[in-house]
């Protein structure tokens, strides 16, 4: 089978599996936990392609999940647009202002670009905050209305389910595609070294951007998406802990590995489930899990696991061998 | 081909090079020598436009193309190689070399991610040319291996592929034989013969004198920034300004 | 006379934040001239040296002086646990691992802290007393003089580290070229941890001087972290001049800010900063421009 075929039968099996699960689960917790495991796949998808496909840090992506939550609940709340319809602008808003802000941002490198994306995170969220008669400030916006296609509502955790999951879907799909493209190399190729990358033609100044923006798109989205599934947002779920919260998700994952930031989303949206009893204190976890994953795992849970069981199989045959 | 007119470079206060003009033939190979801090990297780094000239001009052919930047050079067909080897580590062999098709290719962000038919049709023409690059320089058998598990000297070929991959008229090597050894550097020498008789200018710094007198056909000496001398390796051979220089008692 | 009044108390309030900002600078530039690593987690060390001297004071009732001794040491014990653990044993990390590690510990430092002394606010009492003193018609509490005298103590302590002492010479050779410095015969892991003790030493005083002032709690590491960083990009890297002005400049800004502008945007204020200068002159407004060599 090629490398092709083996991704594709992979993505088709995922869906399957995505497509099904509703009818196996019993009451709307679990369903809940899936949508919000949806939406920060999506996010960390989005902020794989940066981060594991470009090499670029960025430490105020909540920012852009943020601006698109808003703008999609301001415009639907105060202007009574319809909520696609916000969807939209959030999208293009947000990808304008990462284009226009891109440029210089993405000039920087390393631990300045790491620098300057937290700062601009932070000065979103003082925004968030401070613009009390937009945003309503601290204490969040409220009323938000739900998705609707024609009569049907998206306003229970089923449905919501099916759209968080079908957009989530392409955003994987339209990921894992770009990875095997010119595009996709190229950006990995400034990963690795963006000199040489150049010298073949690459133009990774406006690619970084590119990436960058579409990166912030796929933010909004979410974000918009986030906003009329809650009908309820405030600033606390869009300040440094969260941007922080994302770049973990990608890292557990994997960087470059889309199922790997499905996992990452999963597990660190399940994990303050299970934490519960440690409440705020889960950022110790959080903590660890990005020094000992670097440290150790730097390749992410799935490749890291998928070495370890080839060790523990190489070890098993190699003890069979000796017996024999 | 290529033409540097009065090319000096002042980092701070210190002059890397002064007035360096010099000339390379179409279909030529040129090597570039000189002792350690002659300025052999600058000035490829200033051609490439990884650094700016402090005065004097590059030409291309007709082309003035001193304030090119780096990745538009590819498109015009020149390309270089690096010192220490710039491969894209986390990638296949094949990869590597399938970037080296960048510019000979459109499809944008949007076409990639929907795969639209034109971009199917066009990464059919990537693979194929690439592969046939990893043929010509004999990698072919590698080309599923991450490009970090390369036997170094491999790697140094691999990066010469990516560059042929561009389709250039003009390769710049920056000491394309350092850390290899001599079978290595034989085959390095036929592969170098080969890029040239099929239409491509090599140009190349090196320190192994043995290679540069076997395959130039002309010899640029630097020393200290300056240009100390030009011509066929036997009139460089003979050179006294040359053969001082070496020594190191002018 | 009021209004020159009210302008001379926030520049003295925004000079000894200011002296602050430049402190915590200089941590991260003692740090990222030894490794080349931007510690994220350098604001934390402010943080903890005002907790520890809290819990010090309030727990075993030390006497002031004891309680800061103790503070500073302990932060410093962390600074090299944290080498020790997580630096050290990398070996050709890239610098975005460098990032995700350093964040790492930064958060499990916050998270520990408040595990151990919880969410609330704490108070330090001021070294000597709150009673302003009145100078030229304006007051001065006596925590400012101890700030900007501290702060100076410090950076002629630095200073004659760096230039004159041969251990400070060594870190300073390291900085510039560490192969070339162990060739010589210094060890450079020794030269990083020292570092890492020096710039823990230096964040948990400046935590600790600045705490009966603003009050401290287990989160106030970022904010003070990330205006020392500012302060520092302003001053290009350096732990001179540069990053005192910086940091000064910083501080003064943000506090006219706050009484003529509003209140609510004062940390926005130096993300601004940090971001112009990071687009406009990311090699620092105190430095010439150098040309990098590949």
């Amino acid at each position: 089978m090629t490398k092709e075929k083996r991704e594709i039968l992979i993505f088709f099996i995922f869906t399957l599996a995505v497509l099904i699960t509703p009818f196996f689960l019993q009451g709307s917790y679990f369903l809940n936990v899936l949508v919000f495991i949806g939406i920060n796949t999506m996010l960390a998808v989005g902020l794989n392609l940066l981060l594991g496909y470009a090499g670029q840090i960025s430490l105020g992506h909540a920012a852009f999940f943020g601006l698109g939550a808003y703008i999609s609940g301001i415009l639907t709340t105060r202007f009574g647009l319809d909520p696609w319809f916000a969807l939209v602008i959030a999208a293009v808003a947000n990808g304008a202002l990462a284009f226009v802000i891109g440029f210089p941002i993405l000039k920087l490198k390393g631990h300045y670009l790491a620098m300057a994306t937290l700062g601009f995170g932070i000065i979103m969220f003082i925004i968030f905050n401070e613009t009390v008669a937009v945003t309503g400030g601290p204490s969040g916006l409220s009323g938000i209305p739900n998705i609707q296609i024609s009569s049907l509502i998206f306003d229970n955790d089923l449905r919501n389910y099916y759209l968080i999951w079908i957009i989530t879907l392409l955003v994987m799909l339209f990921s894992i595609n770009l990875s095997h493209s010119r595009i996709g190399r190229a950006l990995r190729a400034i990963a690795d070294s963006e000199v040489a990358a150049r010298v073949l033609g690459v133009n990774a100044r406006v690619l970084k951007v590119q990436i960058f923006t579409v990166s912030a798109v796929i933010s909004a989205i979410a974000g918009s998406l986030y906003a009329h599934t809650m009908t309820f947002i405030s600033p606390a779920s869009f300040g440094f802990n969260f941007s922080i919260e994302l770049v973990t998700m990608v890292i557990i994952g994997g960087l470059g590995s889309i199922y790997g930031s499905f996992l990452g989303a999963a597990i660190l949206t399940i994990l303050p489930e299970f934490l519960r009893v440690l409440r705020d204190f889960d950022i110790i976890v959080y903590g660890l899990l990005l020094i000992i994953m670097t440290m150790y795992m730097p390749g992410g849970l799935i490749s890291g696991l998928t070495r370890i069981a080839e060790f523990i199989v190489g070890k098993i045959k190699s003890r069979g061998a000796r017996h024999a | 081909m290529l033409r540097l007119d009065k090319i000096t470079k002042i980092f701070g206060g210190l002059t890397a090079l002064t007035d360096v003009s010099l000339e390379v033939r179409k279909d030529s190979i040129t090597g570039v020598i000189g002792p350690n801090g002659a300025g052999k990297t600058t000035l490829f780094n200033i051609v490439t436009g990884l650094y700016t000239q402090t005065s004097g001009d590059v030409y291309l052919g007709e082309k003035n193309i001193s304030r090119f930047a780096t990745e538009s050079l590819a498109a015009l067909g020149l390309v270089r190689t690096f010192q220490n080897v710039e491969l894209f580590g986390k990638m296949t062999v094949l990869e590597n070399v399938m970037v080296g098709l960048h510019t000979k290719s459109r499809s944008g962000i949007i076409s990639c991610a929907f795969k639209l038919p034109g971009q199917i049709k066009e990464e059919k023409m990537i693979a194929e040319k690439a592969r046939h690059w990893l043929e010509f320089t004999g990698l072919i058998a590698d080309a599923p291996n991450s490009a970090n598990n390369l036997p170094f000297g491999k790697g140094r070929i691999l990066e010469i592929a990516r560059t042929l991959a561009v389709e250039p008229q003009l390769i710049l090597m920056d000491e394309p034989a350092a850390g290899l050894n001599s079978q290595e550097t034989t085959q390095l020498a036929v592969l170098i013969r080969k890029i040239r008789e099929s239409g491509i200018t090599v140009v190349l710094v090196e320190h192994d004198m043995d290679l540069v007198m076997d395959i130039c056909d002309s010899i640029i000496v630097l020393n200290l920034g300056k240009k100390l001398a030009a011509g066929t390796p036997r009139e460089i051979q003979e050179n006294k300004a040359v053969i001082s220089a070496y020594l190191g008692d002018s | 006379m009021d209004n020159s009044r009210q302008l001379f108390q926030y520049i003295l309030s925004g000079l000894s934040n200011g002296a602050i900002y430049a402190l915590i600078g200089f941590g991260f530039a003692i740090i990222y001239n030894a490794t080349g690593i931007i510690n994220f987690a350098q604001g934390e060390f402010v943080m903890l040296g005002g907790m520890f001297t809290i819990f010090f004071l309030a727990f075993f009732h030390l006497p002031l002086l004891p309680a800061i001794i103790l503070a500073i040491l302990f932060s410093t014990i962390i600074g090299i646990a944290f080498e020790r653990l997580a630096i050290r044993p990398l070996k050709n990390a890239t610098p975005l691992s460098l990032v995700i590690i350093t964040i790492g510990a930064s958060i499990l430092l916050r998270g520990i802290a408040m595990l151990v002394w919880g969410k609330d606010t704490h108070a330090v009492t001021a070294f000597s007393g709150n009673d302003p003193l009145y100078i030229a018609g304006a007051t001065i509490l006596p925590q400012h003089i101890w700030i900007f005298a501290i702060t100076l103590l410090i950076i002629a302590a630095n200073k004659i580290f760096f230039n004159y002492s041969i251990v400070g010479k060594a870190m300073r050779a390291c900085a510039y070229n560490s192969q070339a410095a162990s060739l010589v015969g210094i060890n450079v892991k020794t030269m990083v941890l020292l570092s890492f003790v020096i710039s823990s030493a230096i964040g948990s005083m400046a935590g600790i001087i600045i705490a009966p002032l603003t009050m401290t709690s287990f989160d106030v590491g970022i904010m003070l972290g990330l205006k020392g960083f500012c302060a520092v990009i302003i001053g290009g890297m350096s732990s001179g001049l540069g990053t005192i002005m910086g940091g000064l400049l910083l501080g003064l800004l943000e506090s006219l800010g706050v009484g003529y502008i509003s209140a609510s945007y004062k940390d926005a204020i130096a993300f601004i900063i940090l971001l112009l200068i990071l687009f406009i002159r990311p090699e620092g407004l105190f430095r010439t421009k150098e040309t990098e060599r590949v």
